[in-house]
């Protein structure tokens, strides 16, 4: 039960992603065709905002809802794999048109074929895991 | 206001909004990602038996298919509680560029249903948008570490260097797709 809070959570981006049309295959050609701020507005807010509340959680030494120091984890300095990753799944994100929470939310939109591209995206992080080794990071 | 919340959202409402879901899990001691989600599926799929990446403990990512599993919900209850009935207002020359593609009905619905339905699951062009795709986003979110949650939304608002050499990588990957790989496509 414990979990519930994470389903709020979860329902209110799937609200957010569906009304601002982020989830439209439509809007992501408008944005690779540079012919649309929207998406740029979106993305853009988004992280202005989050910088300052991520400057706000540091400074104010905010406490989670446990009590203890919200610690953000920094991501791996390894840059090979966030430019050959990021490549790959950029080109993921244009042909579907959803990066991977717009995967879930257009299912729920009664988009049903979106189980076989989340099952697609499954299955193309277990390959991953398998060559992991073997790709250069 | 309920006529109010049934328009489309302007991007400065919909950025901050995502920020405040980024808060929210924050708050709760996660870190915003979907990508992980998809992890968690191979491991509860049995891929730890098979790659040792995929050994990790998933009880303790259950939190995150949850998170899933609202985010579907919430595209539930938008689609039928909170829908208007225009189409998506989409610019001239995105239409012409579709329209070339055979798009005719551009904006009716959130996506061409024409190349996006299960009968065109196995044809050339519905095999690319949504197989090769999703396989894509799938593997290249955990190559790069992230998504455009992870990286984009909580590793640029941590000012994180690597976050933002991905989401150069996104955009990369994106012009190729949309200006490269489509024009042959279609």
């Amino acid at each position: 039960m414990k979990n519930i809070k994470f389903l709020f959570a979860g329902i209110l981006f799937g609200i957010v992603l569906t009304k601002s049309e982020v989830i439209s295959w439509y809007r992501i050609q408008e944005m690779f065709l540079f012919d649309n701020f929207h998406m740029y507005g979106v993305i853009g807010s988004a992280i202005t905002v989050g910088i300052i509340i991520t400057q706000l959680i540091k400074r104010t030494k905010l406490k989670s809802i446990e009590g203890t120091e919200i610690v953000i984890k920094p991501k791996d300095k390894q840059f090979i794999k966030s430019i050959l990753g990021g490549t790959i799944f950029g080109m993921g994100w244009a042909m579907t048109g959803a990066c991977p929470g717009p995967l879930y939310i257009l299912v729920g939109n009664g988009f049903t074929v979106f189980v076989v591209v989340l099952l697609g995206a499954v299955m193309g992080t277990f390959v991953y895991g398998l060559l992991r080794n073997r790709l250069p990071h | 206001m309920i006529e109010l919340i049934k328009e489309p959202w302007a991007w400065y409402v919909a950025g901050p909004l995502i920020s405040l879901v980024m808060f929210i899990l924050l708050y709760f001691n996660k870190t915003f990602g979907i990508s992980s989600s998809l992890d968690t599926l191979c491991t509860i799929g049995g891929a730890g038996r098979i790659s040792s990446f995929f050994k990790i403990e998933w009880k303790s990512r259950v939190w995150n298919l949850v998170f899933a599993v609202g985010a579907l919900i919430g595209g539930f209850i938008a689609s039928n509680y909170l829908k208007n009935d225009h189409a998506i207002e989409l610019n001239d020359h995105t239409m012409d560029v579709l329209h070339g593609y055979g798009i005719d009905n551009a904006g009716e619905e959130f996506l061409p249903t024409q190349l996006f339905n299960w009968n065109s699951l196995f044809e050339p062009k519905g095999f690319v948008l949504m197989i090769v795709g999703g396989f894509l986003i799938g593997f290249g979110t955990r190559y790069a570490g992230g998504c455009t949650s992870g990286h984009a939304i909580s590793g640029l608002s941590n000012l994180q260097l690597p976050s933002l050499i991905a989401v150069i990588g996104f955009f990369f990957g994106g012009l190729i797709t949309v200006h490269l790989i489509f024009p042959y496509l279609f």
